[in-house]
């Protein structure tokens, strides 16, 4: 009785001592993780660390962290695609492989949760910190000690995530967890429960994001930059912030529904005592539609600024872009029900739905004819961020084709559940989202970083990828089209395993595609000093918008003056007007936000408190969330949040790039 | 969008005091601009809305599915109702007083006492609302309605639940800001906080409002 008071439900018998795979992988990242933990006590990091990073409140360091963060979940996630396509290659024909129903369950739904909210999400949410506020000519974003305690309650869901590996266990349910299996009746365990503070947690700081940076998108632009005048990167993350704070209140509403489910016996999607479980899954897929938009919609625009400046043209049709973006926010709200066709609704809602799908194909095809049109009679240059574009372009077509094909109710019920639906998704987030993402990240890599990734590794990393991709999921249409379902174990039909075998081995290419971008960075950091991949100018790709018009990596108040902006393509129009150099004489002080712990002590009571909620440890959960609350009041008591950058310092850095850009010739020297 | 001559200019001879090598324009950030900041609190209370939103939208599917439990036109009181509103009604009036008040301290130097008076009534009429709302609540429980017994109550505890703990939040907050108006007076960053705390009580005045017609009246009437 005293122990359950004080450990709620939490016993030894929560670690998963008798599996040896799993133990086997805890090993590996206690390793790993004790590794650098002693690397960073023995190199004195911990100072620089903390500082420098954890509690920084700059958003070009937010983003990097973000883009760490995804990568590191990229590989968590690919090692759970890993080991099911390699169960599924061998558990045919009888056999039963080497992963348990169980524990293939408990991959499955961690695969998807973690692919697309602590991998997609945070890469998407880091690329937009990292870049956004520089092509608008701003400082910082609206709330830079907000967007900090964003990222560490981003963290506090990938740690509940990840602690669920080692100590109890992740929900069994698929990524949507549907009631009523993911009810207290058919999930007893705690693996829903960690799915939910999980989502809830990070939820809200996505959230926050969603209104950080539509405020700053609105009100922190550059004076002089009207809103037909913003790059398109930023017209499409308008859109897809404006659609995270539209739509993540209601994941947020129908998790909390299904935790008073779980947790207080309440029935909003019990069976019994009128409970509604469909009101979950529409509830559900309000969020979940605009959300593969949220994600698409950046990559678009990632798209666009990379077509642009690889063709060395403008981009065509920007007024038509920014429309169909909008056009596809708005859209994005009124399709959820074609994620359910067979629910049973009558003849004339399935049509409605299904022919609002079809029509958003429309302004889809409108940006990539618009694509095609920038490319025209354009002196195209095929550097690794041009590549990943017109894979993208050639595999989000089919991927986009095969989704009109899904949205005919009528061909939804053959196909539904089944691996084309699990090919038409992975599809268009990979061909699509992530491939964008990785466009982008190649892109703005040296506008971080100040040097370029390593180019061979880079292009190699791209052919692997989508030639894996092809071969990984081109067999899973057939196999739907042969009728198998998602989410099996284990198979029994001779006739789908030469196509699960091709699945497992395109597997294994993009595994060799991801083992090269890994290579890619350890020779990017040895050739860290060679010229050729030295950013010196800050405008490595002769790129068009402010972002290239400072230097890489930014200083730290990004713009010594805010910029004057006469054109679209603002610094490609500077460039052609002839650069000149600065007669500035006098800087100005710059006041900039102080570092604050208070996001991370947050977020790290959040994350407890997470835990605490799934084990039942009531005591801890309560006590957490006053600790919260007393960082975040203390947090509200400071005034002095601000330091200032001197206008020595200032003129002293503006001087020196300056002074690198005339011996590099971009600018005229005033003498 | 030709606009062109005002930027990095080709020409030499301009004086160019003003401009580098990017054509520049001193003016500042938004952040410190109390508008700004209220305009992302409004997008904030966007956020907030969909949230009721999604709750109301529960309730309105599963209000019927009282699986053999009295309704709404059994189980609630409208006497209790009709006392609730008042409170909460009178109190979105009674900060509108202290906001007035504030604003005039602020432009007049004068002293924060009226403030701190109309802050402290908002407090006492929002704090009878929750214990009125606390009353119902633990009434329906001890007869057997709470939460766990139908949809109904489900949906009805969630919704009007979270609208009460949102104005428990918003006591919290007058509470801190009545320390922080006797403590530093009613400066710049004060009276921001004041008007966007304002914001959010009369926001939660029209959920409410929305509260009270569709589950309240719309119950009864059935």
């Amino acid at each position: 009785m005293s122990t359950s008071l004080i450990f709620g439900n939490l016993t030894w018998g929560a670690i998963p001592w008798s599996n040896t795979l799993v133990m086997t992988v805890l090993a590996v990242v206690a390793v790993i993780g004790f590794s650098i933990l002693a690397a960073i006590t023995y190199f004195k990091k911990w100072g620089y660390l903390w500082r420098e990073w954890l509690t920084t409140v700059d958003h070009k360091k937010l983003g990097v962290m973000y883009i760490i963060l995804a990568l590191v979940m990229l590989l968590r996630g690919f090692s759970d695609a890993f080991m099911m396509r390699t169960q599924l290659a061998v558990a045919t024909g009888g056999a039963s492989g080497y992963l348990p129903p169980e524990h293939f369950d408990q991959i499955f739904s961690a695969h998807g949760v973690i692919m697309i909210i602590f991998m997609a999400m945070p890469f998407m949410i880091g690329l937009m910190n990292l870049i956004l506020p520089l092509q608008i000519g701003a400082r910082d974003v609206a709330y830079p000690f907000m967007n900090n305690l964003s990222f560490w309650l981003t963290f506090a869901g990938v740690f509940l995530v990840m602690i669920s590996l080692g100590v109890g266990e992740f929900a069994k349910t698929g990524w949507v967890a549907y009631p009523p299996l993911s009810g207290k009746e058919y999930s007893p365990g705690v693996g829903v429960d960690y799915y939910l503070w999980a989502l809830l947690i990070s939820g809200i700081g996505t959230t926050m994001t969603g209104i950080n940076f539509v405020m700053t998108i609105l009100k922190m632009r550059t004076k002089s930059m009207k809103l037909m005048q913003m790059p398109i990167f930023v017209w499409t993350c308008l859109w897809s912030n404006v659609l995270i704070m539209a739509a993540f209140p209601i994941l947020t509403a129908v998790l909390a529904m299904l935790a008073l489910d779980r947790y207080l016996d309440f029935h909003f999607f019990t069976t019994t005592l009128g409970g509604n479980p469909m009101m979950y899954i529409n509830l559900f897929w309000a969020w979940g539609h605009p959300e593969v938009y949220i994600l698409i919609l950046p990559a678009f625009g990632i798209f666009s600024e990379v077509v642009s400046t690889f063709t060395g043209k403008r981009l065509f049709g920007y007024t038509s872009m920014v429309v169909a973006t909008g056009a596809i926010a708005v859209l994005s709200f009124l399709v959820w029900l074609h994620h359910f066709f067979t629910m049973g609704s009558t003849a004339n809602v399935n049509a409605f739905f299904g022919i609002m799908t079809m029509i958003i194909a429309v302004p889809t095809g409108v940006k990539l004819i618009n694509w095609l049109l920038t490319m025209f009679r354009g002196r195209i240059r095929f550097e690794e961020p041009m590549l990943w574009t017109i894979g993208f372009m050639v595999t989000f077509t089919i991927g986009g084709m095969t989704g009109v094909l899904l949205a005919v109710p009528g061909a939804d019920y053959v196909l539904h559940n089944s691996l084309f639906l699990i090919a038409h998704f992975h599809n268009t987030l990979i061909g699509g989202a992530l491939f964008g993402f990785f466009a982008g990240y190649t892109y703005w890599f040296p506008k971080a970083m100040g040097l370029r990734l390593d180019p061979t590794w880079g292009k190699r990393a791209f052919w692997l990828w989508i030639t894996g991709f092809y071969v990984a999921f081109m067999p899973l249409y057939v196999l739907g089209f042969m009728g198998m379902t998602r989410r099996m174990n284990h198979t029994n039909n001779p006739e789908w395993t030469p196509w699960l075998i091709a699945a497992c081995i395109g597997m294994f290419i993009i595994f060799a595609g991801i083992i090269s971008q890994i290579i890619q960075l350890v020779v990017t950091y040895r050739h860290r000093k060679s010229e050729k991949l030295l950013d010196k100018t800050g405008d490595p790709w002769d790129g068009r918008t402010l972002e290239w018009g400072i230097s890489s990596p930014p200083p730290i108040y990004n713009f010594a003056h805010f910029p004057k902006v006469s054109d679209r393509d603002a610094y490609a129009m500077m460039k052609k007007e002839g650069l000149n150099a600065s007669k500035i004489e006098h800087y100005q002080d710059i006041e900039l936000p102080k570092n604050t712990s208070a996001g991370f002590l947050i977020a790290g009571f959040f994350a407890v408190f997470g835990f605490a909620m799934v084990w039942h440890i009531w005591w801890l959960a309560i006590v957490c969330l006053i600790a919260a609350f007393v960082v975040f009041l203390v947090r509200c008591c400071q005034t002095d949040v601000e330091f200032k950058v001197g206008a020595e310092e200032v003129a002293r850095t503006e001087r020196a790039h300056e002074q690198t850009l005339i011996d590099a010739g971009v600018i005229r020297s005033n003498s | 969008m030709s606009q062109t001559n005002s930027s990095a200019s080709s020409d030499f001879d301009k004086d160019m005091s003003e401009e580098k090598v990017f054509g520049t324009e001193p003016n500042h950030g938004g952040h410190d601009h109390p508008q700004s900041i209220e305009f992302g609190f409004w997008l904030y209370l966007m956020t907030d809305c969909l949230l009721f939103a999604s709750f109301f939208a529960t309730y309105a599917v599963l209000f019927m599915n009282t699986a053999g439990a009295p309704g709404g036109a059994e189980l609630f009181d409208p006497k209790l109702v009709m006392a609730e509103t008042g409170l909460l009604l009178t109190s979105t009036m009674t900060f509108g007083f202290a906001m007035v008040e504030a604003r005039r301290c602020a432009r007049t130097q004068a002293g924060t006492g009226k403030v701190l008076l109309w802050l402290g009534v908002t407090f006492l009429l929002g704090a009878g609302f929750v214990a009125l709302e606390v009353h119902e609540f633990s009434g329906l429980i001890a007869d057997g309605y709470g939460p766990d017994r139908s949809a109904f109550l489900s949906s009805f505890f969630a919704l009007v639940g979270l609208h009460g703990l949102h104005v428990t939040a918003g006591l919290i907050w007058i509470l801190f800001m009545i320390l922080e108006v006797k403590i530093k007076g009613t400066g710049g960053r004060t009276l921001t906080r004041l008007g966007r705390l304002g914001l959010f009580w009369h926001f939660l005045d029209l959920v409410w409002v929305s509260v009270f017609t569709f589950v309240y009246l719309f119950g009864v009437a059935q």
